[in-house]
């Protein structure tokens, strides 16, 4: 262990190592490892912001989901209500047109009834005029008793 | 170990314990210290400033991510330890970590290799390589850190400030030379210490790995006829060394950790306020 003169360039060469380290290598490390963290950090962020927007979308997409399946429900019910109406109109309505067919037809009968009536009475009314007036030709002017026959044939 | 042959352990273990020298008394200089210390700083911190220029936020290459494992352990330490704000403590640290780091590791080459090579190729009789292992090289960077102690003082607590520390602390003002002796016997056991175990540690792996050299060339002191004795003492060398060089990855290591946390802790003490 002998102290000589190398000292002092030992000192020398120690300056100036610690100089270049100074200078030339520790501030791009410092540069660098912070930009480094930097990203590491953005990236962290970025990755918490992705995950988030994920769970937001997925509940929205549930939601979407459920309301399709209400609104389908509710289509489904609203066809089918509209089905019972529509038989239910049909039925109404040839329930009417049959009454309506049926009640022409009575009014028909009853108007065939009251015909072949007045022809039948017309027809009893010539015979009893008929009748009459073979009874009546020798004896009563058939014009003077005209009305009194149209007046029968009336009560008829 | 061919040179070896000629000299006996004792000649072999002071060769290698000598020094490249070149001129007298103080001021000569150990030339191999100084070229191995600057030649490993300049090929390590060199290396980190290619990586550095080429350094991405991105995906770090290899390289880069182990520059940088080394940088962010070195700045968290620092973080942990020294609260004020300073541009200097970082790099100080980082370079007090990674030149001691290197400087230590050239201990793990075998050591004959370096030296043969010098000798072979410029015909220098002596060379050391770990530059750990001379003091010079510990104490001009304990000097230097006491130094930026002294900076760190007034820089942050003003003249004033750390007079008053000097000689009011730690019995009050009326003590005030007891004080002062306590302070100078504790402001300068700092660079010693940090200096001596350093060189210490390193100084002493250096010699058992020189020592388990000389079991190892001891074949030759057998003689070939001694079959046993002689395979006995390399297969001695060969597991031994590398017992030792296991357990020297963790002294390398831990040096240069225990040199860059003191540092930090002794500038931090000079920063703050006690």
């Amino acid at each position: 262990m002998n102290i000589n003169a190398t000292l002092i360039g030992q000192a020398i060469w120690f300056a100036l190592f610690i100089w270049f380290v100074m200078k030339m290598v520790w501030p791009y490390f410092q540069r660098i490892i912070a930009e480094r963290q930097k990203e590491v950090a953005d990236g962290l962020a970025a990755a918490e912001r992705g995950r988030q927007t994920l769970e937001i979308s997925t509940r929205q997409a549930e939601e979407e989901v459920k309301r399709a399946r209400e609104r389908a429900a509710d289509i489904v019910a609203q066809a089918e209500k509209r089905a019972t109406q529509m038989v239910d109109e049909a039925r109404g309505a040839a329930r009417e047109e049959g009454s309506r067919e049926k009640a022409a037809a009575q009014a028909e009968i009853e108007q065939q009834y009251a015909r072949a009536r007045e022809q039948l009475r017309e027809q009893v009314a010539m015979l009893a005029v008929a009748g009459a007036e073979k009874i009546l030709r020798r004896e009563v002017d058939a014009r003077a008793h005209a009305q009194l026959l149209e007046s029968i044939k009336a009560q008829l | 170990m061919s040179e070896s042959a000629a000299l006996t352990p004792n000649e072999y273990i002071s060769h290698h314990l000598s020094y490249l020298q070149v001129g007298q008394g103080f001021w000569s200089l150990n030339v191999d210290t100084l070229i191995m210390s600057g030649a490993v700083g300049c090929v390590v911190f060199g290396l980190m400033w290619l990586t550095a220029r080429r350094a991405t936020a991105g995906v770090p290459g290899k390289l880069q991510a182990f520059v940088e494992i080394v940088i962010g352990m070195v700045d968290q330490q620092v973080r942990d330890t020294f609260h004020a704000k300073s541009k200097l403590v970082t790099p100080l640290a980082l370079t007090v970590f990674v030149w001691v780091f290197c400087m230590n590791v050239i201990d793990l080459i075998p050591v004959d290799f370096l030296p043969m090579l010098v000798e072979k190729g410029f015909g220098a009789g002596h060379f050391r390589v770990v530059a750990t292992a001379d003091a010079n090289a510990t104490f001009a960077m304990s000097l230097t850190v006491f130094a930026l102690i002294r900076r760190c003082n007034f820089k942050f607590k003003g003249v004033g400030g750390f007079m008053h520390e000097v000689f009011a602390s730690p019995f009050g003002i009326w003590l005030a030379p007891v004080n002062f002796v306590l302070r100078l016997i504790e402001e300068f056991a700092k660079p010693i210490s940090l200096a001596l175990r350093l060189f210490g540690n390193m100084f002493a792996e250096e010699v058992l790995f020189i020592l388990l050299a000389v079991l190892g060339a001891s074949w030759q002191v057998h003689g070939v006829g001694s079959f046993f004795a002689s395979s006995a003492s390399l297969a001695g060398q060969v597991i031994l060394s590398l017992g030792w060089a296991i357990f020297s990855c963790l002294i390398i290591t831990l040096q240069a950790f225990i040199f860059m946390m003191l540092t930090i802790v002794y500038l931090s003490m000079a920063s703050e306020s006690h």
